[in-house]
């Protein structure tokens, strides 16, 4: 029965029991409601009916603590229902800090997916069970969503802006992945699998896919091919130690150097003009792809934490320092290179 | 009687000589063209708008018989696509909208409150055809070549990615939009200017209240709608960056707008039904409401917080987590009145001498329908709950639990309680009582498997599904015929009544309220003397019904 007949998804992330033991609670609570009106109705309708002609109603008009009472009732049960989403909500918002970044790319009508370490995927996504991680997601052309029901998460996917949502799955497993924002003629194939592996068995996958290219050559030719150290780490502010470092700009308030904050700095750079700093970098609004800017804003991070500098990082970016214009390779993100080591099952 | 001194002003004539009414007042046909009669202008919504609920059903089941299978069946993405655009464009501007306000509300408001008619003649009959011209434009982008942006015109989507008939439905949309703000504006003032002498606000019957909400959301919301609209055609067809971020706009300020008018619009959909449900319950339990006021205010509370709660369309498409909690809870807070509402239409029914006639099946079934609507509404509002069951068919159940269990069997309920005053005729009570329980049963197997699909997870607007999800699409589907069925029961007998239908008297239910006070149908003056009222509303307790026991 349950079978042919099921009445919840797939329970494979960290958060779907909590999800689901919500939708228990109000469900319960809505079924005792529907009753309560249903047998009311019904049970006046029939002890009520009218049995002749001559029937003269009382004249009853209201009745002030019955109705306090119902609105209090109202009041505290959907206002508990609130606290019970909101609680569920801010943990859905909040990715643990441990998360590891996986980026997404949407168009009309395919999921690009670029994992941190050089990956590529489409439409499928491989993740280990147990490791949080969080999509950081972006749209080539109108909005998406990236929807996985048996994890419980959905979040849209907008142009020109980042979204992310995150979750640590618990079952292996393959599963529905959605696009559920309508996108136009071939939404309905915008559809691809979460396929949720045992740590073993997901490094036997990334070995399976033979040596990787490292994982910052996109990055890198983007940087080299638009000439970005032609002024970085000559006339403009340095990238080194940049990242997650905290920055002064021109209107005087400071800023941490997060992703999103080089995003923007790439997309919009007289938004936020580095103190001491004249305002001369073009946007690049128009020349980057969304692969290319996760794949450029990857190696700037990278060049951050190089540990070939010589001078510390520098909170205003005022003191230009020589960049070099090949990281070193030990820069790189965690657990790249340890794939080539494991051995396939 | 509520007119205490309203005497017909001549005997009971001879059966042969039938006196003039405002449907045989004048014949032709540009006698109804060109009518400023609110009664008439209410016969040619109800003609048009029947005509809008043919096309958009017909869609509605050409999607359904897509959906039986998971391949797609028979039509193609792009057929399909066109297919629950056009029925969503078409039910919510060109029938749902207008639906109650602009046909009962139309022929009732005046003859509630005695007037001869609405404050603006004119303007209520240029607002019909602004809806229809509105309403042809809709059907000429269907036949050349469509629109598949959904009813909701998301951009940058609408805007600069789709090649089909937007901007003519847009604009069409736009017009029609002006026939509701000059209704809303037309009510408001005929409510405020045209009582009777005695007809305070608070012997107003519910349904008024009702209508009054609704009339305020039709004329603040509205605008917000054209001129979004505006953008949305600025944007496609001159490139002004608006929405779309490659021109430098930003896709979810039109969600904003969208829904700053769209979500009151719910209101302007279900409040109105929301009145009729009062007018027929306290008519066949023969009961005073329980708690007028509560019931008054709270139609006058869903107006407002309705303009309070719009964003928890966007939970999941970006908004702060501030805005999500804020937007949450004022969700919440609208079930408050409507819980009211429910409540207090139940324990209307407590000491009531009750005849279950066919209206009142309809009645009641709103109520166990809308409490199913509004409660899973709720769940929706619940914001961790909303990121899993948002944009997939969990909502597409709910708000048809809203629109077709909650506004449209209103709908009918009312069109089967007024039938008598405004044909003259009564339908067959054997045929309504037994195409109630059908449309109850099929509509319950069309949407509530929908319930049990979404939290599945399938999304909404989707052609082609994995097979897991079939079973429930199947059922669905064939709630969907037996549905179709119990709709085309009363468009048969209603129509059977209008020539073969005996004829109603004056006020066959022996119900309360001006409009009963006058003959059937009424004299296109409404009433031979100003009525004036001396009593509270549904004063039932004191009239001895004349109606044998069910």
């Amino acid at each position: 029965m349950a079978q042919l007949l099921p009445f919840s998804p797939p329970n494979a992330s960290s958060v779907a029991d909590t999800v689901d033991r919500v939708f228990a609670i109000e469900l319960s609570a809505s079924i005792f409601v529907v009753m309560l009106v249903a047998g009311l109705i019904i049970g006046f309708s029939i002890k009520y009916r009218r049995r002749s002609a001559e029937d003269s109603p009382p004249r009853l008009g209201s009745h002030s603590g019955l109705e306090a009472g119902w609105i209090l009732a109202t009041f505290i049960l959907f206002t508990s229902f609130f606290l019970l989403g909101a609680g569920l909500y801010v943990r859905l918002k909040k990715p643990p800090e441990s998360a590891e970044k996986v980026y997404v790319v949407g168009k009309q009508w395919m999921w690009k997916i670029q994992h941190a370490d050089g990956v590529k995927e489409i439409n499928q996504l491989h993740v280990p069970v147990g490791r949080p991680i969080e999509l950081v997601m972006t749209s080539e052309d109108v909005i998406h969503d990236f929807f996985v029901p048996a994890f419980r998460i959905k979040q849209d996917v907008i142009p020109g802006t980042y979204t992310s949502e995150w979750f640590t799955a618990t079952q292996p497993g393959v599963y529905h992945l959605f696009c559920s924002q309508y996108c136009g003629t071939d939404h309905a194939t915008m559809v691809g699998q979460v396929i949720v592996l045992t740590p073993a068995d997901y490094q036997a996958w990334l070995a399976g896919l033979g040596t990787a290219a490292d994982p910052l050559e996109d990055g890198r030719r983007v940087f080299k091919s638009y000439g970005c150290m032609s002024c970085h780490g000559q006339t403009g502010p340095t990238l080194a130690g940049l990242y997650m470092s905290r920055v002064k700009l021109t209107d005087g308030s400071t800023v941490v150097a997060d992703d999103d904050y080089l995003r923007r700095s790439i997309l919009d750079p007289n938004s936020q003009i580095v103190a001491g700093y004249r305002p001369l970098m073009p946007s690049f609004r128009e020349q980057l792809t969304p692969e290319q800017l996760n794949a450029v804003v990857e190696y700037v991070k990278a060049l951050s934490t190089a540990k070939t500098q010589t001078t510390q990082p520098s909170d205003d970016g005022s003191l230009p320092h020589v960049l070099p214009d090949v990281p070193p390779t030990q820069s790189r993100p965690q657990a790249s290179p340890s794939r080539i080591e494991v051995e396939p099952r | 009687m509520t007119t205490a001194d309203y005497i017909p002003d001549v005997a009971p004539l001879p059966a042969a000589i039938v006196p003039t009414n405002y449907l045989t007042d004048k014949e032709s046909l540009l006698s109804w063209l060109l009518t400023t009669d609110h009664k008439r202008i209410c016969i040619l919504y109800t003609f048009s708008i029947t005509a809008f609920f043919v096309f958009g059903s017909a869609m509605a089941f050409m999607v359904r018989l897509a959906l039986l299978t998971p391949g797609g069946g028979w039509v193609t993405a792009e057929t399909y696509n066109r297919l629950f655009t056009m029925h969503g464009v078409i039910m919510v501007w060109f029938f749902l909208i207008p639906s109650i306000p602009a046909t009962l509300g139309n022929f009732l408001v005046p003859l509630m409150i005695g007037a001869r008619d609405v404050a603006f003649p004119k303007l209520n009959l240029l607002s019909w055809y602004l809806f229809l011209v509105g309403g042809v434009m809709a059907l000429i982008a269907m036949v050349s070549g469509g629109v598949d942006t959904g009813w909701t015109f998301y951009t940058p989507l609408s805007t600069t990615f789709l090649n089909s008939a937007v901007l003519i439905t847009v604009i069409g949309i736009f017009i029609a939009g002006f026939g509701t703000i000059l209704t809303g504006i037309n009510f408001i003032v005929t409510m405020h200017t045209m009582r009777c002498p005695g007809m305070t606000w608070f012997r107003m019957p519910l349904f008024l209240w009702a209508i009054y909400a609704t009339s305020v959301i039709q004329v603040l919301a509205t605008p917000v709608l054209a001129m979004t609209l505006i953008l949305v055609g600025v944007e496609r067809v001159w490139h002004v960056g608006i929405f779309d971020p490659a021109l430098g706009g930003d896709p979810v300020l039109f969600q904003h707008f969208f829904w700053f008018y769209s979500h009151p619009a719910v209101y302007i959909m279900v409040l109105p039904g929301l009145g009729v449900i009062p007018e027929i319950i306290c008519c066949f339990a023969r009961k005073r409401p329980f708690g007028y006021k509560a019931i008054a205010f709270a139609s006058m509370a869903i107006a407002f917080l309705g303009f309070c709660v719009w964003a928890h369309h966007m939970f999941v498409a970006g908004i702060s987590i501030y805005a999500g909690l804020a937007f949450s809870w004022l969700s919440m807070m609208v079930a408050v009145p409507s819980a009211i509402k429910v409540f207090s239409y139940t324990a209307t029914l407590y000491k009531g001498s009750i005849q279950m006639t066919a209206p009142m099946l309809y009645a009641l079934a709103f109520i166990g329908l809308f409490v199913i609507g509004g409660l899973t509404g709720v769940m929706l509002a619940t914001l961790g709950l909303d990121v899993h069951i948002h944009d997939t068919y969990f909502v597409v159940a709910h708000f048809h639990y809203i629109m077709v269990g909650g506004a449209l069997t209103a709908y009918l309920g009312g069109i089967h309680y007024w039938w008598p005053k405004i044909t003259g005729r009564l339908y067959s009570e054997f045929f309504a009582k037994l195409s109630a329980p059908i449309i109850f049963i099929g509509y319950n197997l069309t949407f509530f498997p929908q319930f049990v699909l979404g939290y599945l997870g399938m999304p909404r607007r989707y052609h082609i599904y994995p097979p897991d999800f079939q079973v429930y699409n199947v059922l669905s589907s064939a709630g969907a015929t037996i549905l179709g069925i119990g709709y085309l029961i009363p468009f048969c007998y209603l129509i059977w009544s209008l020539k073969y239908g005996p004829r109603a008297g004056d006020n066959p239910w022996d119900a309360t309220g001006l409009e009963w006070q006058t003959p059937s149908p009424p004299p296109t003056h409404n009433f031979k003397k100003t009525p004036i009222v001396t009593e509270e509303p549904y004063a039932y307790y004191n009239r001895k019904s004349p109606i044998g026991p069910a």
